[in-house]
């Protein structure tokens, strides 16, 4: 026992370079926690594992993406093939969700890199690298802290990606629709100015107004709900499957948590999927008029029974 | 035990419920169109996707109280 803790004051004194298992001292305890574990520090600076995977994830895009980006050719070849072949699927399945080519392929680069980097961040943490990590000691003696947590299980990365998303589907508003438009979607100054042009026509907007108004007051409640829903999504999804493959290990391991492991990849990929397709919706609702389409919709009618006659 | 333990599990629990019934009719109507129409599975799987992001978004308010609650 004593060598065995000299060992690991040993491992303590040089953290940063030291790897060890968790198997190696009964006494080194880890639980999964609610929040990041802190690895370093620079500065005041705490850099958690979480954000250690998600800069790992980038560096993964990054190269991935330069890698193809020079070799690439008219005649696709290799890698390029499949790229492409993933490229036009996901695009067509944008395509059924805006319904429009020239919104696709303006929201398309966004919705996707957000994609790919929480795909990547869920299946990096699925990663057998567990062994891999830092001994430090704790409040409850020693703690095994590993270097690679997925930063969608940890509530400050994903709140960030979802104020990013619904901040950005706003600005996509602004630039397809005008600001006059999106502004009036949250404070209808339009609706109750029509109270006093379209008086003479309709007598009821004086009731229909202020009931308009409010909903836009809604509409801004539903943005910071968009927040709320789409961060603690991704969070509660992948940080209740971390628990859930850490108690199965701990019951027996190896053999039972093989199963759940396959369920991880499928629930990592379905949830990345669902965080990107309900960004690309929030994309195509702050792009879409409502006035202009029941105008549309009205003029098409009339044709149509001009048509007829 | 905590009376505040209790708290969370009931928060959870009876969030969960309503979410789990609407997330179940979302499959089992999704199921049933596909199960008539299979050329439309592709058409379906998307919109369904969608709809049970909203229903399960429910549940996550119940989550986020049940982690809130002290």
């Amino acid at each position: 026992m004593e060598t065995e803790s000299q060992n690991s004051n040993q491992i303590l004194n040089n953290q940063s370079t030291e790897i060890s298992t968790s198997t190696e001292t009964e006494q080194i305890s880890h639980e999964s926690t609610l929040y990041a574990e802190p690895i370093a520090h620079i500065g005041n600076f705490t850099i958690t594992n979480a954000l250690f995977t998600s800069w790992i994830v980038v560096l993964t895009i990054i190269i991935i993406s330069i890698a193809i980006r020079i070799k690439i050719k008219k005649i696709p070849k290799g890698i390029q093939n499949l790229f492409e072949i993933i490229i036009e699927g996901a695009e067509s399945l944008c395509d059924q969700v805006t319904g429009n080519r020239k919104i696709t392929n303006k929201a398309f680069p966004i919705v996707f890199a957000i994609f790919l980097f929480v795909l990547i961040n869920n299946w990096i943490g699925l990663l057998p690298l567990g062994g891999l990590g830092l001994i430090e000691t704790g409040e409850h003696g020693k703690m095994f802290i590993p270097l690679l947590r997925s930063g969608t299980a940890d509530i400050n990365g994903t709140l960030p990606l979802a104020i990013f998303a619904v901040i950005a589907s706003n600005v996509f508003g602004i630039i397809t629709i005008g600001i006059w438009k999106t502004f009036n979607k949250y404070v209808n100054l339009k609706v109750l100015s029509e109270i006093f042009t379209k008086i003479k026509k309709d007598p009821m907007i004086v009731l229909t107004a202020p009931i308009m108004f409010a909903v836009g007051f809604l509409e801004l409640v539903s943005e910071v709900a968009k927040i709320a829903s789409l961060s603690f999504r991704l969070f509660g999804n992948v940080f209740a499957g971390e628990v859930l493959l850490a108690s199965m290990s701990a019951i027996l391991a190896y053999v039972l948590p093989t199963p759940f492991m396959l369920l991880e990849v499928f629930v990592g990929a379905i949830q990345a999927f669902i965080f990107a397709i309900l960004t690309l919706v929030y994309f195509t609702i702050a792009s879409q008029d409502h006035d202009e389409d029941h105008e549309n919709d009205h003029k098409e009618q009339v044709h149509e029974i001009v048509g007829a006659h | 035990m905590e009376i505040s333990t209790l708290a969370k599990a009931i928060a959870i629990g009876l969030g969960a419920i309503g979410p789990a019934i609407g997330i179940g009719m979302i499959g089992a109507k999704a199921m049933e169109a596909i199960g008539r129409n299979p050329e439309a599975s592709g058409k379906v799987f998307v919109p369904m996707l969608i709809a049970s992001a909203f229903a399960e978004a429910i549940a996550i308010y119940a989550l986020v109280i049940a982690f809130s609650i002290k």
